[in-house]
């Protein structure tokens, strides 16, 4: 970017004749511009929490980033070592606090794997119908702020309308509206109201369908919206693969890989869904592809609704699960049984496993060491950011600056899980 | 499994055992099939070739990495752990890598083979202080710019050493030596009152606990062994008998009868009259 001088000139006002000074700030030609880097973050309406992205720039090109995470870190998987195995599921909550209940569901599975848990039929398809619950509240927030980080403000609107519906189902099933505490090693905490279920079917028929498609309506096709997604950040499979991608970064590359097909887990192995696969793996497949996940959770949902038996909520093993209010009141041995599940908690007996479920945003995982007594010796947690993250460095290399809020908002990013 | 984790194909188990015996080769220390996972232990000097091996060779077919974790055993001579969490997308199934170091060996990176592992490293590094030659960006990523000490391992305490605020006459964030206004609880579950366990020829058939969940000296594996080969699983929607006392009668409970209270003939007649026990009312 450097303009030389094209011939050496003894006579000032010759050189500023040819423009190369001014007689207002007479220097000798154009210095080279170097690379300048810039802070993006941690406090920007864009970065989708405390991000802080160092962005070496050449004019308005994306030479390199350099994310910075951190800043939400609490130290999560050093409190669960010393907590009992129930008092921490409200940790997950406060991992992806927009998507609480998918987060629990890994904990939980991995503690029941452990413990070679039985869970009656329908705590599974009331965790799967919470699940897909959680994945739409999930994608609505991402949608709209991803919408909104390319510049237009309606459909965010839009699908907070339908955020707010989800919160007050989650409301009426845990008495929470985000952090729901939901999910429990062995089935779920209580069993829903049968008013619930039918208002959330009619949610599913009704509100969910038409204000959602208006919504994606007013962006799927748009002009605009293709220019500044369509071939934005393309990723190829190879690239996906090595660089660690799951969930809708994955499937938006092409592989159709969806653990809830391929390494079914409670009752999902029953249910009927289509897994979308982008064709060309940029900003535009990710967003079309969670689109589509939000039309197939809604049709678990009812299978659920349609499906879901009588019975009991929660694995009826005394050891694991305490008993209800109702029942303390009668029996002395329930009693013991509540307070030692509420102070000692159970023991979970030794050995390590790594449970993996298709979280909203992708492969969230727990790696979890368990070694015979009531807490937890170790539990690494897989966020699905951490990978995704990473790779924002090769994806915005060589696009505008203003393509990276575009990127981020495709990538789903939450740094209480990233950060942990 | 009784449990309803998620099913990968965990048929494939003992023949991904036998397929990364004859790849590894002396590099595998040991290979266990453990409460469904497959778990490889591998010598920490071939690290690189173990896992190139496992992500290249037909049969294997590791795509992907997924997870590094990084686990603290004080008491081993080398305290740390490194696991490598694998996915391979077309076998459908998971292996984790298990590596141990201390904190002055080094462990060769991995990110000549996935690119992600970069951070995850660093993480490692970070939160335990195990040291990855090769990786070139090796810094701190989830603590404090500038902080201190390794906080997952296991002798880093819960409350860390600083706390930080925002001191309002220095006009900027201070760092000052943790002051907790109350000690952290921790209690100790594990009962000294159970005592000296006496065990007796055929006690071991006992070693079962009695329920899922209660304490056991048994691991997750021979627990899971040993509940497979029991019977068949019970129905799981079977209804729920749980405790011996199912009615709530007050011939059960042992309530006595309950007082009816507030009959007709208990009011006064004349709606106005507050009675009272005496006589201090007039009739």
């Amino acid at each position: 970017m450097s303009v030389a001088p094209a011939t050496e000139t003894i006579d000032p006002y010759v050189d500023e004749l040819l423009g190369q000074t001014s007689a207002a700030q007479p220097t000798t030609g154009d210095v080279t511009i170097e690379n300048y880097t810039i802070n993006f973050g941690p406090q920007h309406p864009a970065a989708h929490g405390v991000l802080r992205l160092v962005m070496e720039l050449d004019g308005e090109i994306v030479e390199r980033i350099d994310p910075h995470v951190g800043f939400l870190h609490r130290g999560t998987e050093k409190f669960i070592e010393h907590k009992t195995y129930i008092q921490s599921i409200p940790y997950f909550d406060r991992l992806d606090y927009c998507s609480p209940m998918c987060m629990e569901h890994t904990y939980v599975l991995a503690i029941e794997k452990l413990l070679d848990l039985e869970v009656p039929i329908r705590a599974q398809y009331l965790r799967v119908f919470f699940a897909e619950l959680t994945r739409i509240m999930n994608h609505l927030l991402n949608l709209g702020s991803h919408v909104m980080d390319v510049g237009a403000m309606t459909p965010n609107l839009w699908l907070f309308e339908l955020r707010e519906d989800t919160f007050n189902f989650y409301e009426r099933a845990s008495g929470a509206r985000m952090h729901a505490n939901y999910f429990r090693p062995g089935g779920v905490h209580q069993d829903v109201p049968l008013k619930l279920l039918t208002d959330i079917a009619d949610w599913l028929d009704t509100r969910l369908p038409r204000l959602f498609e208006d919504a994606i309506g007013l962006v799927a096709d748009n002009r605009i919206f293709k220019q500044r997604n369509v071939d934005i950040a393309t990723v190829s499979r190879d690239d996906a693969i090595a660089w660690g991608f799951s969930g809708p970064m994955i499937r938006g590359a092409g592989i159709p890989w969806d653990l809830r097909r391929s390494q079914p887990y409670d009752v999902y192995a029953k249910m009927n869904f289509d897994v979308p696969v982008g064709t060309r793996g940029d900003c535009y497949d990710r967003f079309m592809v969670r689109v589509e996940e939000v039309r197939q959770s809604a049709r678990i949902m009812k299978q659920c609704l349609a499906e879901m038996p009588e019975g009991p909520v929660a694995s009826l093993d005394r050891k694991v699960m305490p008993p209800k209010r109702g029942e303390m009141k009668q029996s002395m041995e329930a009693l013991i049984h509540h307070f030692k599940l509420y102070t000692e908690g159970f023991h979970v007996p030794a050995g390590e496993v790594y449970v993996a479920t298709e979280s909203p945003k992708g492969e969230f995982g727990v790696f979890l060491v368990a070694d015979g007594t009531n807490k937890p010796y170790r539990c690494k947690i897989r966020p699905t950011a951490f990978s995704h993250l990473q790779a924002m460095d090769f994806m915005s290399r060589g696009h505008m600056l203003a393509d990276t809020t575009a990127i981020l908002g495709a990538l789903d990013i939450v740094f209480g899980e990233c950060d942990r | 499994m009784r449990a309803p984790a998620p099913a990968f194909a965990a048929d494939l188990n003992g023949d991904t055992i036998e397929a990364a015996r004859t790849a590894l080769g002396s590099a595998l220390l040991d290979a266990v099939d453990r409460v469904g996972e497959v778990a490889l232990y591998v010598d920490r000097g071939s690290v690189v070739t173990a896992l190139r091996a496992l992500r290249d060779t037909p049969g294997l077919e590791y795509q992907q990495l997924m997870e590094i974790a990084g686990v603290d055993y004080p008491d081993r001579p080398e305290r740390f752990e490194v696991v490598y969490c694998l996915l391979s997308l077309t076998r459908n199934h998971r292996i984790h890598v298990h590596v141990s170091t201390d904190e002055e060996q080094p462990v060769e990176s991995v990110t000549g083979l996935w690119p992600v592992a970069g951070w995850l490293e660093r993480e490692i590094y970070d939160l335990f202080g195990v040291l990855f030659t090769g990786n070139r960006d090796l810094r701190r990523i989830l603590t404090d710019y500038g902080s201190r000490g390794h906080p997952l391992r296991k002798d880093f305490p819960l409350s860390g050493y600083v706390e930080m605020r925002y001191s309002e006459t220095e006009k900027r964030v201070v760092y000052e030596p943790v002051n907790l206004a109350q000690d952290f609880r921790n209690f100790d579950f594990q009962s000294p009152w159970e005592g000296a366990v006496y065990v007796l020829p055929g006690d071991e058939k006992g070693s079962l606990p009695e329920a899922k969940g209660a304490p056991t000296p048994l691991s997750a594996d021979a627990l899971q062994k040993a509940d497979a080969a029991k019977t068949p699983s019970a129905p799981a929607a079977a209804p729920s008998e749980p405790y011996g006392k199912t009615t709530s009668g007050t011939g059960d409970t042992g309530a006595g009868k309950a007082d009816p209270g507030n009959q007709p003939q208990d009011k006064p007649k004349d709606p106005a009259v507050i009675p009272t026990k005496g006589h201090g009312q007039q009739s």
